[in-house]
């Protein structure tokens, strides 16, 4: 595989004493790979993308980002995360501040760019996500779709290497799925590496160069999505596929 | 288009009732069914009986001019004249009685400063030097020894300008540690967490009256022989860090109230600690504590009265001085501490209707 951008060896992570939430992951993300991670809840997909920028700490095994490996390191840990945009199922948006503020937030003060020039750059986001109308708004007044096409514009800010989704339309009413789904496949075509847990088979389908099935903290399965969909290998990834693609 | 149609006309309606103007408002709210009406009534009544006593007393009965005998006659209502009388030791306390226009523009400089920092042009960084300067003038024109003042040691300052100096001083010192022992108490350094957890809990296991003593009288014990600390200061410590305690708690709750997702959102868009706590966690822990925030404040203003217990004689305090020591008007306390009240209770509703300006302004993002 060609240059790894992200690397799991052999990683485990507990919650408390005894749930094994992660067991020995082994993972190679290739740079520009856009992959789906599927599989029944609780089975660790979530905490699997967010060991990437350590929002979760893992307790065994390596993990590196882009060449940094992350360790209990601050330094390392804040390299990491200007390197990775995550959108969370929830949005996240920070409802006190408006649209454009929430994204000039992090460029202006981590950043340290003018106001202007983040205003400009914020607005440049907001125009690929369709949304730029609503600069002035609060979150709140916003619907469910364009929040997350605004967390998603919030951050491709910060130019990130890799975007991770985590679950993003499974908040939303089903006719604003497609609007934020849309986006995601604009974006996977630009080259970005995208890591992304979701149940949208479609998505998968549609730009997923591989798509990966976990139960109870291990990859079971991993394939292309022709294959994975086709001809699932693993009576667990089969079952699963049958569940939620079987009505 | 389709076949022709005819239509017949609705008949006529008749007016709606009137909903608006003081006869119907009358009948809905206090006359609307029998539990209603029966309240009215009663509330009625017992006002219909009272009201004319209290008019009676305060304003028909009442004595204006400041004349102790004309008060002491029989059915003489409220005894107005004691605050002509004594108005001037009542607000000013012990101050010397011919340097009182100092106090007078000192707390007149201090109002303004106070008005001023509530207003929003005022929210910029120089706003804490404007506080630097008017403290440094209020402090200068109180205590004199230069510019020709003659020096007044601060055992005679008293009547409202101390409680507005030690209200607007604890209160202002009090937020920034309430912010910091609230966020140390969430910490994720265990000695940092229990050091604030145990000051919380200390100040709070004890009233205020003996967090003042301590700082009044045991205090000095513990100093070296010739050092000491203006009791004023000492004071001004101990309501501070008594208030800090309770508004602590409130900023807590405040910040407990955040969902995780803003710290671990704020967290992935590379922001430190701090910025963090600045620009995400606060803001909203804040706008969403406004009304227990201003409810602290407005009992840390009225908290001061308790420092005539070691002998500094803030409003209350001057008022009991200038009735008690003089016998012709002790009697007339009543009349004494209603004026006040009035005080206290202008101040008081002030801050509560600008919390109220506050949480409006704090809860713009949340309209639809």
């Amino acid at each position: 595989m060609a240059d790894p951008i992200i690397t799991f060896d052999k990683v485990n992570k507990w919650y408390g004493n005894n749930f094994h939430v992660l067991r020995d992951i082994d993972l190679s993300v290739a740079k520009g790979e856009r992959i789906v991670i599927c599989g029944p809840s609780g089975s660790g997909k979530s905490t699997l993308i967010r060991c990437i920028n350590r929002l979760e700490e893992h307790q065994q095994g390596q993990l590196v980002v882009d060449g940094v490996e992350l360790t209990d390191d601050v330094r390392a840990i804040d390299d990491v995360r200007k390197k990775v945009g995550m959108v969370f199922q929830q949005f996240n948006l920070f409802p006190h501040l408006t649209v454009l503020e929430n994204l000039t937030l992090s460029p202006m003060w981590v950043g340290k760019m003018p106001k202007k020039e983040a205003e400009e750059k914020a607005m440049e986001q907001l125009n690929r996500v369709r949304i730029a109308e609503q600069a002035g708004k609060y979150p709140l007044q916003l619907s469910g779709g364009q929040q997350q096409r605004v967390a998603i514009a919030r951050a491709l800010c910060l130019k990130p290497k890799i975007m991770l989704f985590d679950e993003p339309t499974s908040a939303l009413d089903p006719e604003m799925i497609k609007e934020v789904l849309d986006v995601m496949i604009e974006m996977a075509n630009q080259g970005i590496t995208m890591i992304c847990v979701t149940h949208e088979m479609g998505f998968a389908k549609a730009v997923a160069d591989r798509v990966i099935f976990m139960d109870q903290g291990q990859i079971v399965e991993q394939n292309n999505p022709h294959d994975f969909f086709n001809n699932p290998q693993n009576e667990r990834s089969r079952d699963f596929l049958s569940k939620i693609l079987g009505h | 288009m389709g076949p022709a149609q005819s239509f017949t006309p609705i008949a006529p309606r008749p007016a709606p009732i009137q909903t608006d103007g003081l006869l119907p408002w009358i009948r809905a709210n206090l006359f609307g069914n029998w539990q209603t009406t029966t309240g009215t009534l009663i509330l009625g009544g017992l006002l219909l009986w009272l009201l004319p006593q209290v008019i009676s007393w305060t304003l028909l009965r009442a004595v204006w001019v400041p004349n102790a005998e004309a008060c002491r006659v029989d059915g003489a209502g409220a005894c107005w004249g004691v605050i002509t009388e004594k108005y001037r030791l009542i607000i000013f306390g012990r101050y010397p009685f011919e340097e009182q226009w100092r106090p007078l523009i000192a707390t007149a400089l201090l109002l303004a400063l106070l008005v001023a920092s509530c207003a929003r042009p005022f929210w910029k960084s120089w706003l804490v030097l404007l506080w630097a300067g008017v403290l440094a003038i209020f402090f200068t024109i109180m205590f004199g020894g230069v510019l020709g003042l003659s020096r007044v040691e601060t055992d005679r300052w008293g009547g409202l300008p101390l409680t507005i100096l030690l209200a607007s001083l604890s209160i202002a010192m009090a937020f920034p540690i309430a912010l910091v022992v609230a966020l140390g108490r969430r910490s994720g350094l265990p000695a940092i967490r229990s050091v604030c957890t145990i000051y919380v809990e200390l100040i709070r296991g004890v009233p205020l009256i003996s967090v003042l003593f301590m700082a009044s009288f045991m205090f000095p014990l513990f100093m070296p022989q010739g050092f000491s600390i203006d009791v004023l200061i000492r004071v001004l410590v101990g309501i501070t860090v008594f208030a800090a305690a309770y508004m602590a708690e409130v900023i807590r709750g405040g910040l407990q109230a955040i969902p995780k997702g803003q710290v671990e959102a704020a967290a992935t868009l590379g922001l430190s600690y701090w910025q963090t706590q600045r620009k995400i966690v606060l803001p909203q822990a804040l706008a969403m504590v406004v009304p227990g925030i201003m409810n602290g404040f407005i009992s840390t203003f009225k908290d001061t009265s308790l420092v005539t217990i070691v002998s500094l004689y803030e409003l209350t305090g001057a008022m009991g001085l200038a009735l008690n020591s003089d016998a012709d008007w002790r009697p007339f306390k009543i009349e004494g501490y209603l004026f006040i009240a009035m005080i206290y209770f202008t101040f008081c509703f002030s801050m509560s209707r600008y919390s109220h300006w506050v949480e409006k302004q704090v809860n713009k993002s949340k309209q639809r």
